[in-house]
């Protein structure tokens, strides 16, 4: 099991380092630079830039030089905790994205609970009451839940909770608990705001898992070990939970780990609609401005917290399937 | 003779299908096992024995009912009707595993490939008897070993992907005997083993119910096997038992045409000048749905004739523990050439 986990951790980095290349790669692939796009952004308000200035920036920042050189530059500065200045924000890019990408964790963690919490006996319940009422409502539930966009839902909420309840809805915080520290009216308020969007984040995959869940454990009701388990006199319950809902889970515990890169990058449009402050709407600004050094902590932090993710469901699947973890088939 | 342990009376199952008519494919059961004894049920793929099988332990699927006959069993304070048991009932749980075991066919696929064999056979011990988890594990070893496992103390720490398909077996012995059954049923539980391995089982199947007492209905459609290890012999024809008797005297003289068609059709060691050619039976077994109103064997009978189509034949005692159903039995032999 040890060297199990060494070997994945090796891969681990191994990863990342080739993450980190492409990422930096594709961030400068649009066709010029921060201060191109800088200067497009002056002269269309009517000001004039001074070529000199511009030249001395491109090269205090190295903007001119090599792909590799830059690449070097960065990731140097990365491994030793510096990752660069927002050219935008005109501050460190560190200090932007700590708060925003705890957010981040924080709501999108919440909502992969949320759904897995949901979705567990909704699917469990689908598939041991095959084509009963409650599996044609779960069925349609979750179609209904796949289909309609993530933003949509959260509009609709945010119009429900108005006309309704006179709320308005929106944010992680309300402003006096903005920058306090964390404390239990700061928790407290942070419930009161978070339970939307997780609500609407955890919906689509909700559905998901319980379709997937559901197909995976009325493969597994047919397998004779069930009728074996049934057969020892145990309870139904106790024979499905044991049984089938376990070997069920195993390609679902797989997922776990590219379940929070997905959750990040569709987040997006739904932490703009409820204007929440997390990491989502940030990449995507910092992307359009070119704001190299911004994008790629972003994305670097977020494969970093993918490839953990991915580490942490091998760890798992190996722990509940000795298949796995005997290397066997 | 002793008082029977089980017994099956005029037992029907049919499943049902929202598409298609009901089948049924389980039309007349009637079985008798002793204690101590082994009961055989013989007949081909399809007649209906796995079905039977499971029906005494109600583990048939939701789309199965019994409608008619009893499935009396005696638990010692009297009978008990399991045919009248919800099966997922008290009272049928308590049955399972304690009064009644099954083996399988596939040792692979019948147990947990996720949980070690000792915490598989540990479970049943404790949902039954009682024990704690340290006690319980000690009769799992001690079991794993009267079965056969070598190193049985480590071997239960084992999955199933660990072991042969014959270790497999034996410990899945090992979990249906854990609570010491009045009757195990084993459904072909030597069919995916290799010849060797199945000698090996049926040996030790023989032993275990010396030492523990309990009677045996034992699924297959192996003549060889039924030679080797039953008292008894039950032949099955598409969801009719057609003859039931002690195994010396079937195999001795069978009296319904199709147990005498079967034995016919099993290859015998003869020197080549002697070699005859097997005699196999006639057409195919016909589907539930067309079977014949009277006798089941009718299509394929060679001394089919007026009442075998349409007039169920009654059940006719022809030795002390010998029935059959057949109307060459009843009626008389000018009537047959007629």
């Amino acid at each position: 099991m040890l060297a199990f986990i060494i070997r994945r951790t090796i891969a681990m980095v191994l990863t990342l380092v080739a993450v980190s290349i492409v990422a930096f790669a594709i961030i400068q692939l649009p066709p010029g630079d921060y201060l191109t796009s800088y200067i497009a952004q002056l002269s269309s308000t009517g000001d004039q830039v001074d070529p000199r200035v511009i030249e001395n920036l491109r090269a205090q920042y190295g903007l001119g030089e090599p792909f590799y050189v830059q690449y070097w530059k960065w990731i140097s500065g990365v491994v030793q905790g510096n990752f660069g200045h927002s050219f935008e924000w005109k501050r460190p890019v560190w200090e932007l994205i700590w708060g925003r990408l705890g957010n981040s964790v924080l709501v999108e963690g919440l909502a992969v609970i949320v759904m897995w919490l949901i979705a567990l006996p909704i699917g469990i319940y689908a598939a041991v009451r095959k084509y009963s009422l409650g599996d044609y409502l779960a069925t349609i539930a979750g179609f209904i839940g796949l289909a309609v966009p993530n933003f949509f839902f959260a509009l609709i909420l945010m119009y429900l909770a108005y006309v309704w309840f006179g709320v308005t809805m929106g944010g992680l915080f309300s402003p006096e608990f903005e920058n306090a520290r964390w404390s239990l009216p700061r928790i407290w308020d942070f419930f009161a705001h978070a339970w939307a969007p997780v609500l609407v984040l955890a919906t689509a995959g909700t559905a998901e898992l319980i379709r997937i869940l559901r197909a995976n454990l009325l493969d597994e009701l047919k397998k004779p070990y069930v009728v074996t388990a049934r057969a020892k006199g145990l309870p139904e319950w106790k024979v499905v939970l044991k049984y089938p809902v376990r070997l069920a889970l195993n390609p679902l515990v797989s997922t776990i780990g590219w379940l929070l890169p997905a959750l990040v990058s569709g987040s997006v449009i739904v932490s703009v609609v409820l204007n929440l402050p997390t990491a989502g709407p940030m990449l995507l600004r910092s992307l359009t401005t070119q704001d190299m050094y911004l994008a790629g902590a972003i994305i670097l932090l977020l494969s970093v917290l993918t490839v953990i993710g991915t580490l942490i469901s091998d760890i798992l699947l190996a722990l509940i399937d000795p298949r796995i973890r005997y290397g066997s088939k | 003779m002793t008082k029977p342990l089980l017994t099956i009376n005029d037992m029907s199952i049919t499943f049902t299908s929202p598409d298609e008519a009901d089948i049924e494919a389980v039309r007349q059961v009637d079985l008798t096992l002793t204690p101590g004894k082994t009961l055989a049920l013989v007949g081909e793929s399809g007649c209906g024995k796995s079905v039977t099988a499971r029906a005494v332990l109600r583990l048939l699927d939701k789309n199965a009912k019994i409608p008619t006959g009893e499935i009396l069993f005696d638990t010692g304070s009297g009978a008990v009707d399991i045919a009248k048991l919800k099966s997922d009932s008290l009272a049928m749980r308590a049955l399972r595993g304690a009064e009644i075991s099954m083996i399988f066919q596939e040792p692979m696929s019948s147990l947990s490939p996720v949980h070690t064999i000792g915490d598989q056979v540990d479970e049943i011990i404790i949902l039954h008897d009682r024990l704690n988890k340290k006690q319980a594990r000690e009769r799992t070893v001690s079991l794993l070993d009267q079965v056969g496992v070598p190193g049985a103390r480590d071997r239960a720490n084992a999955y199933p992907f660990e072991l042969s398909g014959g270790l497999r077996q034996r410990a899945m012995i090992a979990m249906a005997l854990a609570c010491t059954p009045k009757l195990l049923i084993a459904d072909e539980p030597t069919t995916a083993l290799d010849v060797t391995t199945q000698a090996q089982i049926l040996d030790l199947l023989r032993q275990l119910q010396d030492d523990f007492g309990m009677a045996m209905l034992f699924i297959t459609h192996d003549l060889g096997v039924v030679a080797e290890i039953a008292d008894d012999i039950a032949v099955m024809y598409l969801g009719d038992v057609v003859e039931q008797g002690d195994v010396f005297d079937v195999f001795r003289a069978p009296k319904h045409p199709y147990t005498q068609a079967l034995m016919n059709s099993v290859p015998r060691l003869m020197r080549k000048a002697e070699r005859q050619r097997l005699t196999p039976i006639k057409g195919t077994v016909p589907s539930p749905k067309d079977r014949p109103v009277g006798c089941a064997f009718t299509s394929r009978c060679p001394h089919a004739f007026a009442p075998c189509p349409t007039v169920r034949p009654e059940r006719t005692q022809i030795g002390a523990d010998h029935v059959a159903r057949c109307h060459l039995l009843t009626h008389v032999r000018e009537e047959a050439m007629a």
